[in-house]
């Protein structure tokens, strides 16, 4: 026995809270190999050295979705002592589905028969002892909500792995025969207890199953599929779906006594004729995103923020430690990395925090409530056509307060694809902490005029859609897309202890990433602008070694109009780190050491950097747009490899970015150049191939299957 | 031949055959919609797609284009 048993239920049927419940506060988060979807593992409380491992929600164990092959590959090849199949008693049929699967893999089973409690309030009475007997498994009435029925669920999961595998349900008489004449072929070839499973499976031509047939018993296999489907004159797939539907269908006319909820209104669908509606649906829509935006990103959530990074850091940490060092005669440069490098550093990450975990209790309210789902229906038609889900709206506008928590947010989006491509994207609107450098674009070079902020907003929307439609066709990066057949789960109230204990795991999860790769990266700017070429440290970054980094990258550059000057380049590479210490930056580099938030007193050097008249103008806003599309502060990069999984697609989602830029940038600074009358430069024809590449890489059916033969150069394409 | 996109809001119809391929016909399938399913057009959403519908019990989203590999009658 390995001691392990496994959580799995459809979406939406309490398998989080029942989870929580059974493992107490013996949770590790992880992930699985090779898919961002979560892996949790607590043990059994009360038990010693039983592991519970939470699969993803799942509607079938298809091979299609990453969480339905992770499941299976779990069930199949790890076996699992027993799986407890957590199903939503309010919604049985359509969660009986998944059971007639899992019965099938040959691993003892027990039935969680979840949400007993708001079944009985509305008045139906289900048959334990035969759904028991139908099912041929254990099932224990629960509420995970409510914490009922857990002791016996436990005993029962303890005597079942004792007991070992029960039956599985039997079909109409036309499979069944079919289905042993398929066993016959594969026995031999499958695992002995899974016989059941894998005649099923490859009945339905699941071609992930038939991989683990040698080609000639596949053959077989397909002979016997086409006899039934002559027969019944129906695919194969459909017939076996549908008979696991009448199956169920038996069951519950057996088990469930009174089902009086068709043809009725709930409380729910009444909620839903209001939320959803053509015309109240999208003001509705407004409000709420109004009120999140409110909440998390003009009040509590930065009030929070604020107070960690201007009282509790800049008035008592920071000074306190500095204090304490000066006092007991620490060495001025270790004293240096502990205040300016460390200190400031995890200064500059927990700073997020509160307004995250203000967010977070808001979305997984959202969530949890049910109105997650109307999101996605309500908007789903906007957004698709720039391959993002309606759910999408919402890491966006969190992300113009924060990329952070914006980036995190993603994870409520169930598509893969979008997931990844809003992720990738979400950077792109300004932040808040974008804005110090948009003030002092705006004032230095455009009379701080509104417009350039405007501008900046409407190009980061203007980004992430064009991304969108670009990133949707680069499917090694992002994907396959998934059918949007999404379910509009019923209105519930949300329970408090999911809500905290979610927020907590998601701000736990940032921490960690804080505690390493934001602050490493932190650390090895502060340390290249705080030390010279020697190791001594220096008190002007004039002579520090990312001066002279920035001398000598600043040529990558010139094509923008801004190559010229070094400053600018050592600018956008501290504005990694965080994106306001662009203007601090500069700041130090101009001769003020501590210089406003927006830097009014070097805005006339600023400018004068930038050259003269509609020229310069045009450089600063080459500037400004490229520090604002390119690679996010390090914090956003760490929150996008939670998103992608690896380092590996971090990285090019980051390269991305910085290209996206590049290209951006250097489009308007030479087309406006012609433009403003600034001459030809041989820059122009760089700037109409990279105009056309943009164009190819929006209009081309699959420009990125190119691209990767154009690198890869393999004889064999062509 | 009546797909159900063509079935309006509020009209009541039934599976008699899922088309299309892959993840798509697989899903359909998955989500209780097989033949012989009578299937309910809730609304549609208010910028036109995609349509709610009930069945077995719960309610579903499914894009327009989506809903017309389902045939029905």
């Amino acid at each position: 026995m390995s001691n392990r048993i496994a959580l799995a239920g459809n979406p939406n049927c309490g398998k989080t809270t029942m989870f929580n419940r059974l493992t107490g506060s013996s949770q590790r988060v992880g992930n699985w190999p090779g898919v961002t979807i979560d892996r949790k593992e607590g043990k059994l409380k009360g038990q010693d050295g039983i592991a519970v491992v939470d699969l993803p929600g799942i509607y079938s164990l298809s091979p299609y979705s990453p969480e339905e092959v992770v499941s299976r590959d779990f069930l199949l090849k790890d076996r699992p002592d027993a799986v407890v199949n957590i199903v939503d008693a309010t919604n049985l049929e359509r969660n009986l589905y998944l059971t007639t699967q899992i019965l099938e893999v040959g691993i003892p089973v027990v039935i969680a028969l979840n949400m007993i409690d708001v079944v009985r309030k509305e008045g139906i009475d289900i048959d334990k002892a035969e759904l028991s007997k139908r099912l041929g498994c254990p099932v224990v009435e629960t509420s995970a909500l409510k914490g009922d029925g857990i002791e016996e669920l436990v005993e029962e999961i303890l005597a079942a792995a004792e007991r070992g595998a029960g039956s599985y349900p039997r079909y109409s008489d036309g499979l069944e025969s079919y289905l042993s004449k398929v066993s016959d072929v594969i026995k031999g070839h499958v695992p002995d207890e899974s016989v059941r499973w894998y005649a099923a499976k490859f009945l339905e031509r699941d071609e992930m199953a038939l991989e683990a047939v040698p080609a000639e018993v596949a053959e077989e296999v397909e002979k016997i599929a086409a006899e039934m489907e002559n027969e019944f004159d129906d695919e194969a797939d459909s017939i076996v779906a549908g008979e696991r539907y009448n199956y169920i269908g038996g069951v519950i006319a057996a088990a469930v006594k009174r089902d009086d909820r068709r043809g009725k209104e709930t409380a729910s669908d009444k909620i839903d004729k209001i939320i959803t509606n053509r015309w109240l649906g999208l003001p509705i829509f407004a409000a709420v995103m109004f009120t999140i935006y409110y909440i998390a990103i003009t009040t509590i959530g930065t009030l929070g923020s604020d107070w960690v990074n201007d009282v509790l850091f800049g008035e008592i940490l920071i000074p306190g430690v500095d204090e304490w060092l000066t006092a007991n005669d620490v060495n001025g440069v270790l004293a240096g990395l502990i205040v300016e490098g460390i200190v400031a550093g995890v200064g500059a990450v927990v700073g997020f925090l509160p307004q995250m975990l203000v967010l977070f209790v808001l979305l997984v309210i959202l969530e949890e409530c049910g109105y997650m789902a109307r999101v996605a229906f309500v908007m789903d038609r906007v957004f698709r056509r720039f391959g993002l889900s309606g759910k999408s709206f919402i890491p966006i506008l969190v992300g113009t307060g924060c990329g952070v928590p914006g980036i995190m947010a993603t994870r409520a989006i169930e598509g893969s694809k979008e997931r990844r491509i809003t992720a990738m994207t979400t950077t792109f609107i300004p932040c808040s902490a974008k804005l110090p450098v948009i003030a002092m674009i705006a004032g230095a070079l455009f009379f701080q005029s509104a417009w350039v902020a405007l501008s900046v907003y409407f190009m980061g929307i203007f980004c992430i859609l064009i991304s969108g439609v670009i990133l949707k066709k680069w499917h090694s990066m992002t994907g396959a897309p998934a059918p949007f057949i999404m379910e509009l789960p019923p209105y519930h109230v949300p329970g408090i202890f999911t809500v905290i204990r979610s927020t907590l795991e998601r701000g736990w999860a940032f921490c960690k990433k804080a505690g390493t790769f934001i602050m490493l990266a932190c650390a090895i700017v502060w340390f290249l602008s705080a030390f010279d070429w020697g190791l001594t440290m220096v008190d002007d970054i004039n002579d520090s070694m990312l001066a002279d980094i920035g001398k000598s990258l600043k040529w990558i550059f010139v094509p923008l109009g801004w190559g010229d000057d070094w400053e600018f380049t050592i600018g956008t590479i501290t504005g990694l780190a965080a994106k306001e210490n662009v203007v601090g930056t500069f700041g130090i580099l101009f001769g003020y050491a501590e210089p406003s938030e927006v830097g009014e007193e070097f805005w006339d050097i600023v400018a004068a950097r930038f050259g003269p008249g509609s020229l310069g103008q045009l450089a600063g806003y080459s500037f400004l747009a490229f520090n604002m599309i390119c690679a996010p502060c390090f914090a956003a990069i760490g929150a996008m490899k939670g998103e992608l999984g690896s380092w590996r697609d971090t990285g090019k989602a980051v390269l991305y970015q910085c290209v996206l830029a590049y290209v951006i940038s250097l489009i308007i600074f030479q087309f406006g150049s012609i433009l403003l009358g600034g001459g030809f430069q041989i820059w122009l024809l760089l700037a109409a191939a990279a105009l056309v590449g943009l164009v190819y890489m929006l209009t081309a059916k699959d420009p990125f299957k190119v691209i990767g033969r154009g690198l890869l150069r393999r004889p064999a394409d062509e | 031949m009546r797909t159900l996109r063509d079935v309006k809001a509020g009209e009541k119809a039934v599976v008699v055959k899922v088309n299309g391929v892959g993840h798509l016909r697989k899903r359909i399938m998955d989500m209780g919609i097989t033949k012989g399913c009578e299937v309910e057009v809730i609304k549609v959403a208010p910028l036109g797609d995609p349509v709610e519908i009930t069945l077995r019990g719960y309610d579903l989203s499914i894009r327009k284009q989506d809903a017309e590999s389902i045939e029905v009658e």
